[in-house]
């Protein structure tokens, strides 16, 4: 999975509100055109994009195409973003205990 | 429970908060002393801050330079903007790896809560591609990059809009 696609799939509005709406449920593209001022085109363009991140699947149903969120692509964003939160909370840990150390400093010095 | 909140507001921010067992003095002491600052802003195990150039006053330059016990490093440039003791910082910053990464005006604010700190950290990426970028790949570099909660983004636009 490519990451910097991913999230630069996930920084429009439209194509959020897109995943978000199939968060509740396989669609097809009319069905989910409709809440949008929106062409059908330029949605299938959003899809393309969200497709290409691996983070949208589509079946074919007869004529139709419904779409689905890739489970597996959304699950590696999280993971990738959890290990990113644990890198960062790394630094507030050290400073945890530097702050503890000026607070027990400060106590000392007031005896 | 992690104390750490990430998450994505609209196209180009991204927004990270803390809690402290701390008033705010000291958290935003610890966040503008130069010799503390070096003791903790180390992101992953296995790094270090050799050097650490700090001024805080506005237009006050920063240079933050990492190393790693294995070799290989990079470092962040930027300058202060505004400084309000104790409860708000104003900051540029990029970096470098080795070409600059675009500007990061980054606001940190520093809230009683109880008797604690609650910080937030405001960063404001110039465009939602650099935004993309600094997720992907910023971290694995160092770390001042960042992150979104997933649940954010994508199942609660109303939130990121």
């Amino acid at each position: 999975m490519n990451l910097d696609a991913a999230f630069t799939a996930l920084a429009d509005p439209t194509r959020r509100a897109i995943l978000a709406r199939l968060a509740l449920g396989e669609t097809t593209v009319t069905e989910l055109a409709q809440p949008f001022e929106m062409s059908q085109p330029a949605i299938s363009q959003h899809l393309k994009v969200l497709e290409e991140a691996g983070l949208v699947m589509s079946r074919v149903e007869g004529s139709k195409r419904p779409r689905r969120l890739a489970k597996a692509g959304i699950d590696e964003i999280d993971q990738w973003l959890g290990m990113l939160r644990k890198a960062l909370e790394k630094n507030y840990e050290r400073l945890d205990e530097i702050l503890a150390a000026m607070k027990d400093e400060k106590e000392r010095n007031k005896r | 429970m992690s104390k750490l909140t990430l998450k994505t507001e609209g196209d180009t921010h991204i927004v990270i908060t803390r809690h402290f067992d701390a008033p705010p003095e000291a958290v935003y002491r610890a966040h503008t002393d130069t010799k503390l600052l070096q003791k903790w802003l180390l992101g992953p195990d296995g790094w270090t801050m050799p050097v650490c150039i700090n001024d805080p006053k506005p237009g006050g330059k920063i240079r933050f330079e990492w190393a790693h016990a294995k070799g290989g490093g990079f470092y962040l440039t930027g300058e202060y903007v505004e400084l309000t003791p104790y409860s708000r910082i104003v900051h540029v910053e990029r970096m470098h790896l080795p070409d600059p990464t675009p500007d990061n005006r980054v606001e940190t604010t520093f809230a009683a809560d109880g008797k604690g700190t609650l910080m937030t950290i405001r960063m404001m990426l110039p465009d939602s591609q650099t935004r993309a970028q600094m997720l992907s790949t910023g971290m694995e570099r160092g770390m001042e990059a960042s992150y979104v909660r997933l649940e954010n983004t994508v199942l609660n636009p109303v939130m990121s809009a």
